[in-house]
Parts: C-alpha cells; sequence; structure tokens
C-alpha cells in the first residue's frame, strides 16, 4: 500500500482557444493528504484543479490533452462519465454557493440524485455530513431553515458537507477561505486537517500562510507550469527552484 | 480678482445647463403627465357609469344599456388562456436560448426572429390566427383561436422575460449542481428554474396586461360583437372589453347615447392592465428583497 496515488496527472496541456493555460504537468498526489496548489493570479492552479473533477467541461474553446487517473483510472477516457466522476471527487468553491433551499434539502441534493429517497436513510446522510463539516451542532434545531440565512462561514461549511453527503474520495477546494473572515477561516482549516484522516484533500489558496499551514504537500505553479512540488515544509524552507524562493519570500506574486 | 474668478462665459454656461435641465425635466414629465390625464380622463368619464350593474349584468336593447359582464370574462379567458399556452412555450424557448444554445448563427436567427416576431403589428396577427385557426384548423371563431392567436402575440415578450430571469441565476448554482454530480437537465430542473421562476412569472403577469388590452387579434378569431350565451366550451364565441368599447364607438345604433358605457368599459379595462402590471411590479419588488444572492 505504499505509493497509492489519489490523482495522478500526465503530460497535462490545457488550452483556452489559444492560450495555454497548463503546460505538461505531471503530478502524483498521494492518498489521505492536504495538497495545496499555490502561485499568482492566472497561473493556471485553478484551472488545473477543476480538470481533477472535468469542471472545465463546459468552458467554450477549451482543449485538453494528458492524462488523469483517480485511483487509477482515467478520467478522461472516452468511455469515462464526467458525472460518476464528480460524485467521487467533490469541490467546493471560492464563494460559499447553497441552494436557495432549505439546509437539510441543500444537503440531501447529491444523495437524492443518486436515488437516494428514504427520509430515514437522508436523515442520516444530513447528519453524519453537517457533523464531519462541524456544523451540526449550530444548525441542527434549524435544518428546515433557509441556507441563505446562514453567516458566511456556515455556508461553507454546509457546501463542504453538501459535497461530503456523497462520500467522495477526494475533495478540491478552490480558494474555500478566501470570501470569509478570519475566525471562519481558521474553522475551515481545523476541518480540513481532521478530514485528512479519511478523505484527499486538495487545496487553491492566494494564502501561502495558509498553505504552509494546512498542507502535507504543496504544488507551486508558474505561467501554466508547475514549477516545484514537495513537502510543505521543504518546499517553504528549502525550495529548490529560484522562481519558487522568489515567490514564497514575496519577491513577486 | 474677483472677474477672473467669474469670467464673462460663467453666465453662459449656466444657462445652457439650466435650459438642459429644464428640457430633460420636461420630457420626464410628459412621460408621467401623459399616464395621469389618461387615468384622470378615463376615471372622470367612465366612473358614473361603474356600478354593480354594470359589471355583473349583459348588455341589454342593442347595447344602448346593461352592464359588460360577458366582456370581463371573456377577457380574463383569452388572456389566462393566451399565457397558458405562451408561458411554457418561451420558458422553453428561453431554457434552450440560455442554457443549451452555443453563440453562433443558429442563436442568431433565433434572437433575430425572436426580436422581429415581437415588433410584427397586432392586425397581423389578427390576420394570421383567422387564416390558421380559424379557417385551416377549423376552430372558427372561438375562445381557442383567440388565446392561440394572442399567445402567439405574447410570445416574445415571454421568451425575452424569462431568458432574462434564467441569466439572473447566478453562475455558482450551475457550478455547484454540476460539481454535486447533477446531469445538465436535471441541474436545469432542480436548480435553475426554481430561482428563476419569480422574475419568469414577473414577466408572465406583465404579459397578461399587454394581452388583455389587445383588440386586433382577437376581433377576427374570437370575439362576438353581442352574445347573449355563456361560453360553454372553448370553441364559443366571446365578448371581449377591448372589442366592445370597439364596437360601441363605431359601429354601434346609438353611438352618442352610449358614450357613458363606452368610458365606463374603458376604465374597466384600464384598470385591469394597470391592476396587471401593478401585481407583477409587487412581486417583483417582494422578490428581489427576498432573494439576495
Amino acid at each position: 500500500m505504499v505509493n497509492t496515488s489519489a490523482i495522478s496527472a500526465h503530460e497535462v496541456d490545457f488550452f483556452y482557444g489559444d492560450f495555454q493555460a497548463l503546460k505538461k504537468i505531471n503530478l502524483d498526489l498521494e492518498e489521505r493528504r492536504i495538497s495545496a496548489f499555490i502561485g499568482p493570479s492566472g497561473c493556471g492552479k485553478s484551472t488545473f484543479l477543476r480538470l481533477l473533477n472535468r469542471m472545465n467541461d463546459a468552458v467554450a474553446g477549451a482543449r485538453m490533452s494528458g492524462r488523469v487517473l483517480v485511483k487509477g483510472r482515467s478520467i478522461y477516457d472516452r468511455n469515462a462519465d464526467p458525472v460518476e466522476v464528480r460524485r467521487k471527487v467533490g469541490m467546493v468553491f471560492q464563494k460559499p454557493n447553497p441552494f436557495p433551499k432549505s439546509i437539510y434539502e441543500n444537503i440531501c441534493y447529491g444523495p437524492r440524485l443518486v436515488g437516494i429517497k428514504k427520509s430515514a436513510d437522508l436523515d442520516s446522510i444530513v447528519e453524519k455530513a453537517l457533523r464531519s463539516a462541524a456544523l451540526w451542532e449550530e444548525v441542527k434545531d434549524a435544518l428546515n431553515k433557509s441556507a441563505l440565512a446562514l453567516s458566511g462561514g456556515q455556508q461553507q461549511r454546509l457546501c463542504i458537507a453538501r459535497s461530503l453527503a456523497l462520500s467522495p474520495d477526494v475533495l478540491l477546494m478552490d480558494e474555500p477561505t478566501s470570501a470569509l473572515d478570519p475566525i471562519a477561516t481558521a474553522k475551515i482549516e481545523e476541518w480540513i486537517k481532521e478530514a485528512a484522516r479519511e478523505l484527499t484533500v486538495v487545496i487553491v489558496t492566494h494564502n501561502m500562510q495558509q498553505a504552509a499551514r494546512v498542507s502535507d504537500a504543496t504544488a507551486f505553479f508558474y505561467l501554466g507550469e508547475l514549477v516545484e512540488f514537495g513537502p510543505t515544509k521543504e518546499l517553504f524552507t528549502n525550495p529548490v527552484n529560484k522562481r519558487t524562493e522568489n515567490y514564497i519570500t514575496g519577491r513577486f506574486g | 480678482m474677483s472677474s477672473e474668478i467669474f469670467p464673462r462665459k460663467y453666465s453662459a454656461r449656466k444657462r445652457s445647463q439650466a435650459v438642459a435641465l429644464t428640457m430633460v425635466r420636461l420630457s420626464a414629465l410628459t412621460v408621467l403627465g401623459t399616464l395621469a390625464f389618461i387615468i384622470t380622463f378615463v376615471v372622470w368619464q367612465g366612473a358614473g357609469s361603474l356600478n354593480w350593474e354594470f359589471l355583473s349584468q349583459f348588455p341589454r336593447e342593442s347595447m344602448t344599456a346593461g352592464g359588460v359582464f360577458p366582456a370581463i370574462l371573456g377577457t380574463l379567458a383569452l388572456a389566462a388562456g393566451a399565457l397558458l399556452i405562451a408561458l411554457p412555450l418561451g420558458c422553453g424557448a428561453a431554457v434552450f436560448l440560455s442554457e443549451y444554445a452555443r453563440p453562433g448563427p443558429l442563436m442568431t436567427v433565433i434572437r433575430l426572429g425572436v426580436s422581429n416576431l415581437a415588433g410584427v403589428p397586432s392586425v397581423v396577427f389578427g390576420l394570421f390566427g383567422l387564416a390558421l385557426f380559424v379557417g385551416q384548423f377549423g376552430f372558427g371563431r372561438s375562445l381557442l383561436s383567440g388565446c392561440l392567436t394572442l399567445a402567439l402575440l405574447i410570445l416574445p415578450t415571454v421568451t425575452a422575460a424569462s431568458e432574462e430571469a434564467l441569466r439572473q441565476v447566478p453562475l455558482t448554482f450551475r457550478e455547484a449542481a454540476t460539481a454535486l454530480g447533477a446531469g445538465k437537465w436535471q441541474a436545469i430542473r432542480q436548480v435553475i428554474l426554481p430561482a428563476a421562476l419569480p422574475n419568469m412569472l414577473t414577466g408572465a403577469i406583465l404579459s397578461l396586461g399587454r394581452a388583455a388590452g389587445e383588440t386586433a387579434p382577437i376581433m377576427f378569431t374570437a370575439a362576438a360583437a353581442y352574445t347573449l350565451a355563456m361560453p360553454d366550451s372553448v370553441f364559443s364565441e366571446v365578448m371581449a372589453l377591448s372589442t366592445h368599447i370597439y364596437n360601441l364607438a363605431t359601429s354601434g345604433t346609438h353611438i352618442e347615447a352610449t358614450r357613458p358605457l363606452q368610458y365606463g368599459s374603458v376604465l374597466v379595462l384600464l384598470s385591469l392592465t394597470l391592476g396587471l402590471s401593478l401585481c407583477a411590479i409587487i412581486l417583483r419588488a417582494r422578490l428581489r428583497k427576498e432573494r439576495q444572492w
């Protein structure tokens, strides 16, 4: 069981029209680890993240080549179903995006799509998901309240719970705390560290301190290239590449 | 020194500013004034003949006396029927345009079609309805023919309003649904349409007002000048307020004598259409307050 990759990318190129957003990305992310993607705006880190659960499929004029494997299975194969991929690889976005429905209905959305109908089953899924997103205690008496009435931090944890309700193998997080205040951010970071016991987490962040605080491994992207990838501690204390050093010491970006 | 701070041109600039402001103010006032004048005039002339008998009775004595009850009923039935037909079609077209169609020649053609359909004069719709529904399909002059004709008339408005409503649904909802494993149609049906529905309804109510006020399209396809029978099926002829007013004012036997009845009918029709618009505006304002995403 050594060297199990939750996700591996081989020679991934990605284009928006004529613009090459990703250049020959090769990357292996270990199971049950927290990986962070850092780099300046427009470096391709979010684009790469969205490739990992085929969220870029609908982007007009986009083109991709190379292979992405999730648990050893190629998700861009002709017979791979993007919907199934997304059920195994969940995603949390930059801005909390709960549906304008109740808290309960938000969490049930994914499970209902896979055909879970019994209310007893749904009840237990909702409770489990809210507990694992550390939101249960705050909302257990208000499950029928509108999700939009929650605070920003609570909404984001609800979105996390909504993804967890599908029991994904991997959770992708695209700058999940950039719209939140420091206290809400701390709660989410705490949650991420807990979650990695059972889940592979990939987090894109603008905030280098955040990457240093939460992640086991860090990847530095620059101008569409993966410049450096390694254990977070090493990358931040002893970067191999000059560009990585310049970025983490704040000389550009 | 003061002559430098207040050069002679100053007063000319100030004058042109004052003139321009007066002009644009007057323009705005003209718009408001027109509405106010119409309402005041119609209420002034029509309020006298408005009473319970007028609203609840059939016309009598060759339409020189009595009420407009069948016309009110006919107008409501025509407008509601038109909306029932146009809403699903318009929503469908809007979903296609906003969610499925990729920018390209097809989309351009459909868009051009929608906006040109909106520009077709209503009398043309009337004649089209006469040829197609009344004649070709054999529906005769009937509620059904009238509803179908009016439905075509309001279709572009309903489509445009629905498309706008769909575009206002944030992209983040679509992303959330997709990331949770929803297929495209599932996301549309379960998340996007419910979120867009209130705004769609607002647009629909405004179209309802439009349909209620139209004359030409129903004149050829649905409206009886005078009928004592209440409509008993969708194939019955119906009276309508707009055509009733037209008939009283142009071809009645006692045009002068029925003036109060004409103004009364105008007042009823105006209240109906303005009332619908008001409903739509109130609904929109309430929903805007409720839904801040």
